[in-house]
């Protein structure tokens, strides 16, 4: 269904439309915020719009790569220009665009301090990540999972908390620690294979303690990133010294990005490996569902409690993903695996959607009392009214309050479960608990109750531009916990047809 | 001698007498009128690097072609080493006319010098005999030792001199002891006759191996790699930074060229003897450079042991014996000498004030005083730190692809691993710059020349990783890949 022949350069456009355009957003200067500020927003604007046909004009009969380009870059090393999306990279492309326009407009009044450098590194981040989501070439990928390191590191550094030095380069390190790993099994490929294309690697048959090193040296790379349990310690760290629209990208989309990777690379590269190590993925998921629920629970900082629900909730999908060979073995078919391969991709996208919208109701409080300590607040609802709706139905969702998304990609993920083993389910379900007992009980701390101190008495109500972000990201929520046809539809194709992959076995 | 061969060294002769031209130009010139010297000393680079390109020398099928009774080769990889060294020096000399008309040191001897030392540099990259290695050697040696000096009133200056001076003379004197012992199991200077000796009678003549590992210590000293790498340090911040821009950069050109022939050329066949050696030294600088640098508070150091560690990546790429790995390796002694100048370059540019940036602590803020020399610099780091989309990526993932070929993948493991230890004190500049409040609030300006040189170099390391393909087919294409 290629409609015209701008599909064929669609993602480029996407890709380096906002990263040139950051380059003029810079030039507006220091001294001119409000030049800068506009050209950001007509940037991302103009980038989302640009971006729907991946939406409308996706073909959702098939798992074929579509808005494929493909362009030699490196000749002598056979490195390609290879971009292209299936029902895994659309809907995340979707969401990079979608908060790629909100974060400009959560900076609008927040950022003081060189405003033309926080819009470009903004912008250059959201190129970057859809450019993670659409690489075909294994090391075009690479160069973009590497280099939006880059401007998150600058944002947490510059416009940063407190121990916000620490925070970044902790971030940095850690990442970069296990992306080397990585790269050194992408090089590994390419020796054995000649090619970079991350579709004939699928392909490649390879020795079973081969897959297992590279399965390895894909989970450093992606378990820090996603992240899970034991590597999970940057997160909380650079989520606190963040500013709002750095903990806004980072746990809307880039933990994301470890989840898409463990699709697009471990599972279809290394099947056999990660079947036979897939018990060390559940019990990290497990651990963090419920071991970082409970974490969670004792946290005394808002910032911090939502990170640890981000991995908590992370968790589900890294779940629902490697469950499929439990119950490919216990059932013979992949039917059921299909479920949980797509609650792991509609975790992903709620996720996004509400943990970006936490964070920016946090922000919101933070903008006005200065201070992320939920011990500083209590009865917020009393002087800010739509904020309290807001923040609580917000809440509600990450609890997976059925009707909103946070209950949908739970729900597929715990059902699917059931068929691989019931203590993987039960363990997974206790989440709905924990989920439920560690936001409702912020909301009760910070939301209800009697008017806490004059901070509190003195807050001002959300004001049009908040509503209008808080409003977006409800709405979204809503739709997709109600009708997520439309993103399930996107990616089944894909799901199939991955799973059909990773049952046979590649092993030479 | 006929006048062909002569024209095979054409560039070599128009430096050698532009050199002296400049010398004698100089005694007439008064005051005021130094620039022409500079002038002079860009246009001799400029044309240098256009008779090397435009000499076609190489007919079909052809290689190389040597002359000087085999003493002296011409082949594409020495062009184009060449031809980047050129580009490198034509940034030295805007960035250090600069720092020497700020501290009134503008002398022509300066020029004069770094133009020896760089025909020193040419020779050692076209040298096929163990002779010419020896005298293009001796000529950067003794040139940089006295531009070490350069700024005779200081003590800091005259000792790195000293010790450079010493060490050297050592290193010398080790790698001739070397060259006789091979010289006297072969019975010829000429590399590819030393080869075909070689290959006649073996490869398990224990006066070949001691010669061997005597030359490998030359090279490595050359190098600056552990454990011959005591004298970056002092060099580099003894010396004024207009002559650490020269020292880190242009003769590891030179190094690279001398490793290549006297390891593949010359001693290709004790392959797996040199092999280990080299692999040892690659390590410990890794380990050690990457190490150490994370312990200094002087740029300087802090940049001369980043060096160490980076030479220590060169040397991964030799270990191989591979074409490709001798790519790789050339493409990442070319990248780190644009690295380089480009770091000595800003540390030029925050002296700009008559006094002499030397600590960390100088780069505080950096990002208010002047965004845009923040960003190259940020750039700058980040390439030595080896993140993409910046050149020193791609270099560190070819010198990683040849190992890895190898089948030596502890080494790709700990070249990574230090690499990211080593990005942290790289990270640390960019703290200062980016994330620290500024202590002297004022301005940031350099000459026009110097900025567009500077920007000049930046959108190389960040052009030369996006737009990659051309360099990297160059280097693999002078080794035959």
């Amino acid at each position: 269904m290629m409609n015209g022949t701008m599909n064929g350069f669609l993602l480029s456009i996407l890709i380096w439309l906002p990263i040139l355009g950051a380059i003029g957003v810079m030039m507006a200067g220091a001294q001119r915020p409000e030049l800068a500020k506009g050209l950001a927003l007509l940037i991302s604007a103009g980038t989302f719009l640009l971006g729907l046909p991946l939406f409308f004009a996706f073909d959702t009969s098939t798992a074929a790569m579509q808005f494929v380009e493909l362009r030699p870059w490196i000749e002598t090393f056979n490195i390609q220009y290879y971009l292209g999306i299936d029902g895994f990279s659309a809907p995340l492309i979707l969401l990079t665009m979608f908060f790629g326009v909100l974060v400009v407009i959560a900076g609008w009044r927040s950022i003081e301090k060189n405003v033309n450098q926080y819009m470009a590194a903004f912008l250059v981040m959201e190129g970057l990540m859809i450019g993670v989501f659409s690489a075909l070439d294994g090391l075009l990928f690479y160069v973009f999972f590497e280099a939006m390191l880059i401007p998150m590191f600058l944002v947490i550094g510059i416009w940063g908390g407190p121990r916000r030095v620490y925070a970044t380069i902790k971030f940095f390190l850690y990442t970069f620690l296990g992306s080397v790993f990585m790269l050194i099994g992408l090089i590994y490929l390419y020796i054995q294979s000649g090619t970079w294309d991350i579709l004939a690697w699928h392909q490649l048959p390879l020795a079973f303690t081969v897959q297992k090193w590279l399965f390895l040296g894909f989970l450093a790379a992606f378990a820090v990133k996603i992240p899970m349990f034991p590597v999970h310690t940057w997160l909380p760290d650079a989520h606190v010294e963040a500013p709002t629209g750095g903990s806004v990208i980072l746990a809307a989309i880039m933990l994301k990005i470890g989840g898409y990777g463990f699709i697009r690379f471990s599972l279809p590269i290394t099947p056999d490996a990660s079947a036979a190590l897939d018990w060390l993925v559940i019990g990290l998921s497990l651990i963090a569902v419920v071991y970082i629920g409970f974490v969670a629970l004792a946290q005394q900082d808002m910032k911090k409690l939502i990170a640890y629900s981000s991995i908590s909730h992370m968790g589900f999908v890294t779940l629902g993903l490697f469950i499929a060979f439990s119950i490919y073995r216990n059932t013979g078919g992949v039917s059921g695996a299909a479920l949980g391969v797509e609650g792991a991709m509609v975790q992903m996208v709620s996720h996004g959607f509400i943990s970006g919208a936490l964070f920016l109701t946090v922000g919101v409080l933070y903008d006005r009392v200065h201070s992320r300590m939920i011990k500083d607040y209590g009865g917020v609802a009393n002087t800010m009214p739509w904020f309290a709706l807001f923040a609580v139905f917000f809440l509600m969702a990450n609890s997976g309050l059925p009707g909103t998304s946070g209950f949908v990609g739970e729900f597929m993920v715990i059902l699917s479960a059931f068929q691989a083993n019931f203590w993987f389910a039960f363990l997974a379900a206790l989440t709905l608990i924990l989920g439920a007992a560690y936001s409702l009980w912020l909301a009760k701390r910070v939301i209800f109750g009697a008017v806490a101190n004059h901070k509190v008495q003195n807050l001002q109500d959300i004001n049009s531009r908040e509503a209008l972000l808080l409003g977006t990201l409800a709405v979204a929520i809503l739709l997709v916990g109600l009708w997520p046809q439309p993103l399930v539809d996107m990616m089944q194709a894909s799901v199939d047809h991955l799973l059909q992959h990773i049952i046979q076995s590649k092993v030479l | 001698m006929n006048g062909a061969q002569m024209l095979l060294a054409a560039p070599e002769f128009w430096v050698l007498v532009m050199a002296c031209t400049i010398m004698i130009v100089d005694l007439f010139l008064r005051e005021q009128r130094r620039g022409i010297i500079h002038m002079l000393a860009m246009v001799t680079v400029i044309f240098a690097a256009i008779i090397t390109l435009r000499g076609d020398y190489l007919v079909d099928g052809v290689q190389s072609v040597t002359a000087f009774k085999g003493s002296f080769i011409r082949d594409p990889m020495g062009d184009v080493l060449k031809v980047f060294s050129f580009v490198i020096m034509a940034l030295i000399f805007t960035y250090s006319k600069f720092y020497l008309r700020t501290f009134k040191m503008f002398r022509a001897d300066f020029f004069t010098l770094s133009l020896f030392a760089l025909l020193g540099v040419m020779l050692l990259i076209s040298a096929n005999s163990m002779l010419m290695i020896y005298l293009g050697l001796e000529l950067i040696s003794l040139s940089v030792y006295a531009l070490v000096a350069f700024d005779r009133d200081s003590g800091r200056g005259s000792e790195a001199a000293m010790k450079y001076f010493v060490l050297g003379s050592m290193a010398s004197g080790i790698l001739l002891f070397g060259m006789s012992m091979i010289y006297g199991a072969t019975g010829s200077l000429i590399l590819p006759d030393i080869a075909g000796a070689i290959r006649l009678q073996g490869t398990d003549d224990i006066l070949l191996i001691f010669g061997l590992v005597f030359v490998v210590v030359g090279i490595a000293f050359k190098f600056g790699v552990v454990p011959f790498h005591m004298w970056i340090p002092d060099v580099y911040e003894g010396a004024p930074p207009a002559v650490t821009l020269f020292i880190s950069s242009v003769p590891k050109l030179a190094a690279f060229a001398m490793a290549y022939r006297f390891l593949s050329s010359g001693l290709g066949d004790l392959h797996v003897h040199w092999q280990g050696m080299l692999a040892t030294l690659a390590v410990l600088s890794i380990i050690l450079g990457n190490l150490a640098a994370i312990m200094q508070t002087n740029i300087k150091r802090m940049l001369a042991y980043s060096t160490i560690s980076h030479m220590g990546f060169v040397m991964l790429g030799l270990i191989p014996g591979t074409a490709f790995g001798f790519g790789a390796s050339m493409y990442y002694v070319i990248v780190y000498g644009l690295m380089s100048v480009a770091a000595f370059g800003m540390v030029i540019l925050l002296s700009a004030r008559g006094v002499e940036a030397e600590n960390l602590e100088d780069f505080k803020g950096l990002n208010q005083r002047n965004p845009f020399y923040a960003a190259i610099m940020g750039l700058v780091l980040f390439s030595m730190a080896g993140v993409p989309p910046m050149v020193g990526f791609l270099a560190k993932l070819m010198v990683l692809k040849a190992v890895i070929d190898a089948g030596l993948m502890w080494l790709a493991v700990i070249a990574v691993v230090f690499a990211v230890i080593g990005a942290f004190y790289y990270l640390r500049v960019i703290k200062y710059m980016y994330f620290d409040e500024a202590e002297d609030e004022t301005t940031i300006t350099a000459p026009v020349d110097f900025g567009a040189a500077l920007t000049l170099n930046g959108i190389m390391i960040l052009g030369l990783g996006i737009f990659s393909s051309s360099l990297i087919t160059i280097c693999m294409a002078s080794f035959g890949l």
